[in-house]
């Protein structure tokens, strides 16, 4: 193995999503096929179009000390409850530097969001306009700047190898995993904390993503609104939450004798260059991200058995991404096992990618698909491209290596397909 | 009507206790806001906005930086408030 192409692999996971608060409570969900989605609760619910959303499980403020929690946005509380998660599930015990299996030059962290501290922003402008310049907070610039996930979570863990946050919309968990992926390969790193973290459940963002009519106004049946790959779907439903891994070199797991949940096998990106955010109706842009994919990685089209899907519940987006799969994979793509988790779990957005990261990565581990629920009649154009799985979680194959896809698209025509494989 | 000595230091212990999580008991007039009770330069603006509306005095940002102790800031609350 060339110096400069190290195998990576995951060693630790971590979430916390609207299905609970931590990584094995959120598999748990998404086995039994449980909806996350609730009616908005909040007064300013009352002027919405849409009145839905898949609010975290458990608040983050249940587990960050007070002090700590006040001074960080929502989307950084949880990125450092995932992230923290991770860490320890990873078999650290304290900071890097402190506990002497990991060197901190030689830690990363790469945690995105697609917004950012919007919930910060907007909390303080109100407090600016009702109580006047003095009283807005010291600490709104630490907190709602887009790096703030990935600058906690890097002080958390004491990386000093590199702390980034790469954005683009919903597919920047994913590009976050990716470019971690990339910073151990190419011999930056040993280990990385990555995922992505999201926290836009507030009245602006609902209205202009509802005035945009990219969500489901399904307001009558909540946990019935995500549906994709179903005739009926009508739009995403808003999530939040955050996933984290923690990826490794192969050797540098193999030396502290940790735990591999799978390997992290690279990454595929292209954009679309079509519409700022139309999907493109045939999936060139997601088609030639698939085949950066295998183009550029050491996979082999009879390994992969399950694709988590983008799948978002959008009319257009759903199908686009299946023909992709479709045109690149041919035959292949009957053997994939396309489970569509946003049907569960809402869209997290930028924490998209970093939950269904956790989620591939855990079907691999367990040899399960998650369902895609809510498909009571599924769309003929789904039917004719992909085997999508329906009701019920599946098992994949017991025996042999197995592989999966991650895909995550973005506003802005951002694709990333991220590969993991079992080891 | 005037906050007393003692007033006033209950009142940045609540302050303190809120913004840096420190129990209020040990919020006393020789301990350091930044040696003793966890509160960093952002985190000491917060306290002076919220003692200068529970006390009715102005705090101008010159005068933030002689303000170390609870002692320190509690003289001044009693001098300046309104």
């Amino acid at each position: 193995m060339s110096p400069t192409n190290h195998t990576v692999v995951v060693t630790g996971i971590g979430a916390t999503t609207p299905l609970g608060g931590d990584a094995a409570s959120t598999w748990e969900g998404l086995i039994a096929g449980k909806s996350g989605v609730k009616p908005l609760e909040q007064d300013w619910a009352a002027d919405q179009a849409v009145k839905i959303a898949a609010p975290v499980a458990v608040e983050p403020t249940e587990v960050i000390p007070r002090p700590q929690a006040r001074r960080l946005d929502r989307s950084a509380q949880f990125a450092l409850v995932a992230a923290k998660e991770a860490w320890a599930d990873a078999g650290f015990e304290a900071k890097a530097g402190e506990d002497p299996n990991i060197d901190p030059d030689r830690l990363g962290a790469v945690i995105a969001s697609g917004i950012g501290g919007v919930t910060t922003l907007l909390d303080q402008y109100d407090v600016l306009k009702e109580k006047g310049v003095r009283r807005v907070s010291p600490h709104t610039v630490p907190m709602l700047m887009p790096n703030s996930p990935s600058a906690n979570v890097g002080l958390a863990v004491g990386a000093r190898a590199g702390v980034h946050t790469p954005v683009s919309a919903c597919a920047s968990g994913a590009e976050a995993i990716g470019y971690a992926i990339e910073m151990i390969r190419t011999g930056r790193a040993d280990v990385v904390v990555a995922g992505g973290t999201e926290a836009a459940i507030h009245p602006l963002p609902i209205a202009a993503f509802g005035n945009m009519m990219a969500m489901s106004k399904n307001n009558d049946d909540p946990q019935g609104a995500s549906r994709p790959y179903d005739t009926a779907r009508d739009g995403f439903v808003l999530g939040e939450g955050a996933g984290v891994v923690v990826l490794e070199s192969a050797e540098h797991a193999a030396k502290r004798g940790a735990r591999v949940y799978a390997e992290a096998v690279g990454q595929g990106i292209s954009a679309d260059a079509h519409d700022i955010v139309q999907p493109e109706p045939e999936g060139r842009g997601i088609s030639h991200a698939l085949q950066n994919l295998m183009d550029r990685n050491d996979l082999d089209p009879a390994e992969i058995v399950h694709v988590n899907a983008h799948a978002t519940s959008t009319p257009a987006g759903d199908i686009a991404e299946l023909k992709a799969l479709r045109k690149v994979f041919g035959d292949d793509a009957d053997h994939f096992a396309v489970s569509a988790t946003k049907s569960m779990t809402g869209h997290l957005l930028g924490g998209a990618g970093g939950v269904e990261t956790v989620a591939t990565v855990l079907a691999l581990y367990h040899r399960v698909a998650p369902p895609t629920i809510n498909v009571e009649n599924l769309d003929p154009e789904a039917e004719a491209n992909a085997d999508v799985v329906r009701g019920e979680a599946r098992k994949l194959p017991v025996e042999g290596r197995i592989a999966a896809l991650n895909d995550s698209f973005g506003f802005g025509g951002h694709n990333v397909v991220l590969a993991f494989r079992t080891v | 009507m005037a906050a007393t000595q003692e007033e006033i230091v209950a009142g940045l212990a609540e302050i303190v206790n809120e913004i840096a999580g420190i129990p209020v008991e040990d919020v006393q007039l020789d301990k350091s806001f930044t040696d003793d009770l966890d509160v960093d330069s952002l985190s000491m603006v917060e306290v002076v906005v919220a003692a200068e509306e529970r006390f009715d005095v102005k705090i101008p940002d010159e005068d933030v930086k002689n303000l170390k102790t609870v002692g320190d800031a509690t003289d001044y609350i009693l001098k300046h408030q309104g």
